[in-house]
């Protein structure tokens, strides 16, 4: 569905002055998938979406995007996705209708009143239809500026920051719709900074600063990163207890915190079982036992810092 | 190309324009005052076209004569010199009104976040500036042929005589306001979305695309000089003008466009 290939982005400020926004990118999205790009401001996520929508050229390199060759067939691609810009971007003096109907007409579609119609009732803005858009909640606004993007039916969709400003209603409501157009078969790239939402949506998370440093489902990331940690909580420790699970083949950490032992093992579905056979069989009173979860926001800011020890390096 | 798109564009535009009133009222002001001064002026110097002070041929700039036939009093000839100056006031009128649309058009686009939206979306830029355009331009121009269709039908009831009508409704003046007008709105509002499209802010885009005037000045500064006198062969040169500076325009205005520098100069 969108497929990358060294694609590259240079701007050229002033002469002798080059400032490159995506370098040698490469991706390759399926159908169906939701893929979230993260990154700090800046790092060049709106340029990348930008130019899988036809909105800007690449410097170099090559990407296809519904089969679309970005570049020589433009007009296709704007035609069969839809895109969802950071700022919604309504005529504030007209009407919700009004601003559907401007976007079902300019996207072509069959008949354009039905659509709008459809998607003004999806996203519960129907009773609100001949009110301008400016006297809209930011929640609305960008329920609206959504409805906008899907009126042509487009199989990829772009969505840059869909939550961003949200109450958590309204950021709760958007999400439901996300995943809701996921299960559709629509392909959707999305750039966020929520952390916890990428989480929660995304099949795959590419992790970019100008070059895609890490892509990856979030557990394997955390696994990537982190390991896979295993926290089993005892009524007390003895700390000769932890050479034995140390000497067990795929455990490489054993640490005491509070009561606890946390150990990174590689498989916690073959090893737990054994390694709590084990502490049984030394009098361990074992409570609890369960996976210590990283999140999304230490894999990102972890991912960042090497990236830029390795900047820094350089 | 997509006529839909146009339409869509035009529509659009109008539908944002007039729920300003006061860009509706400037739309509506300035053609009635451009075309009540010349009645006005027509109607004072109409109660004595014979005598008018004694006004007679010779005291019409020589220059001008050309202008008058032989059956002309000189009262008549006098008055076709002094109206054939607000002949460059209708065609003023396709110039000033729409320049606010048009100044706002992009710019507008860019300052409300809406332009990226509508670039994402499968439009041309030949269509999305021909529907700017279009939607600039042809209210100014029906505006400025209802005001001289409304001048004219004023005429026989202020008491001009049928010399001056004649004169009026001859070929100079159609050639100015159903042809030259037109072409210079065309111009004007291709200048203003050039210049909107390239600048940050609505009232730079204003200012700037207000120049397009200048040239009518231009041809007013130069009549009333003495230097030409608006006649059928200066309008058809005129026109013919205009209509090459309209084709530049409207190339420059496509080719220029980019997308790119729009969408990632703009802070």
């Amino acid at each position: 569905m969108i497929k990358t290939k060294k694609l590259t982005k240079i701007f050229e400020i002033k002469k002798g002055a080059d400032i490159p926004a995506v370098v040698d990118l490469d991706l390759s999205i399926e159908q169906g998938e939701v893929f979230g790009f993260l990154g700090p401001n800046g790092a060049g996520k709106t340029t990348t979406v930008r130019m899988l929508t036809s909105l800007i050229g690449p410097t170099s390199g090559e990407a296809w995007v519904n089969g679309f060759k970005v570049g020589s067939e433009d007009k296709e691609i704007r035609r069969s996705v839809g895109v969802l810009t950071e700022s919604p971007g309504l005529y504030e003096r007209l009407s919700a209708f009004k601003n559907l109907s401007i976007y079902a007409n300019l996207y072509e579609v069959d008949k354009p009143e039905q659509q709008v119609e459809k998607y003004l009732h999806i996203l519960g803005l129907w009773s609100r239809r001949d009110d301008p858009a400016g006297s809209f909640s930011k929640g609305m606004r960008q329920k609206l500026a959504i409805a906008r993007t899907l009126l042509h039916e487009p199989k990829v969709l772009f969505l840059d920051e869909p939550t961003s400003g949200l109450d958590p209603e309204a950021a709760r409501l958007v999400r439901l719709f996300i995943t809701e157009l996921s299960e559709q078969g629509r392909t959707i790239f999305m750039c966020t900074h929520n952390l916890n939402e990428a989480d929660r949506l995304c099949d795959r998370i590419g992790i970019f600063k100008s070059r895609l440093i890490s892509v990856d489902t979030p557990q394997n990331l955390r696994q990537e990163l982190f390991g896979r940690k295993v926290v089993m909580h005892l009524g007390g420790i003895d700390p000769a207890w932890i050479n034995p699970i140390k000497e067990i083949t795929g455990v490489h950490d054993v640490q005491e915190v509070d009561k606890k032992l946390v150990i990174t093992m590689d498989d916690p579905d073959r090893l737990n079982p054994v390694i709590i056979r084990l502490l049984v069989d030394l009098g361990a009173d074992i409570k609890f036992v369960g996976e210590l979860r990283h999140s999304l926001e230490e894999i990102y800011l972890q991912t960042m810092e090497e990236e830029t020890e390795l900047d820094n390096e350089l | 190309m997509n006529f839909r798109s146009i339409r869509t564009i035009i529509n659009k535009e109008w539908a944002e324009v007039f729920k300003n009133r006061m860009v509706l009222y400037t739309m509506i002001f300035l053609p009635i005052i451009f075309t009540i001064l010349p009645l006005v002026m027509l109607y004072f110097t109409s109660q004595g076209t014979e005598s008018m002070g004694g006004v007679n041929t010779a005291d019409v700039p020589v220059e001008f004569l050309s202008a008058c036939s032989e059956d002309m009093t000189g009262g008549e000839c006098m008055q076709i010199y002094v109206v054939n100056q607000f002949l460059l006031l209708f065609m003023m009128m396709p110039v000033i009104i729409p320049v606010t649309i048009a100044a706002y058009s992009i710019v507008g686009e860019k300052t409300t976040h809406s332009l990226e939206p509508l670039l994402a979306t499968p439009i041309s830029t030949f269509e999305l500036l021909a529907g700017k355009s279009l939607a600039a331009a042809l209210p100014a121009i029906f505006v400025g042929w209802a005001s001289f269709g409304l001048f004219l039908l004023a005429l026989p009831l202020i008491g001009v005589t049928k010399p001056v009508i004649d004169y009026i409704s001859g070929p100079t003046w159609l050639l100015a306001v159903l042809i030259a007008g037109p072409l210079m709105a065309i111009a004007s509002v291709n200048l203003a979305i050039f210049v909107s499209s390239r600048v940050n802010d609505p009232r730079t885009a204003e200012q700037i695309s207000s120049l397009f005037i200048l040239p009518i000045l231009g041809l007013l500064f130069a009549q009333l000089a003495g230097l030409i006198v608006i006649d059928v062969l200066v309008m058809l040169s005129f026109i013919g003008g205009m209509f090459l500076v309209d084709i530049g325009m409207i190339y420059l205005g496509t080719t220029i466009f980019q997308r790119e520098t729009i969408l990632t100069r703009w802070k």
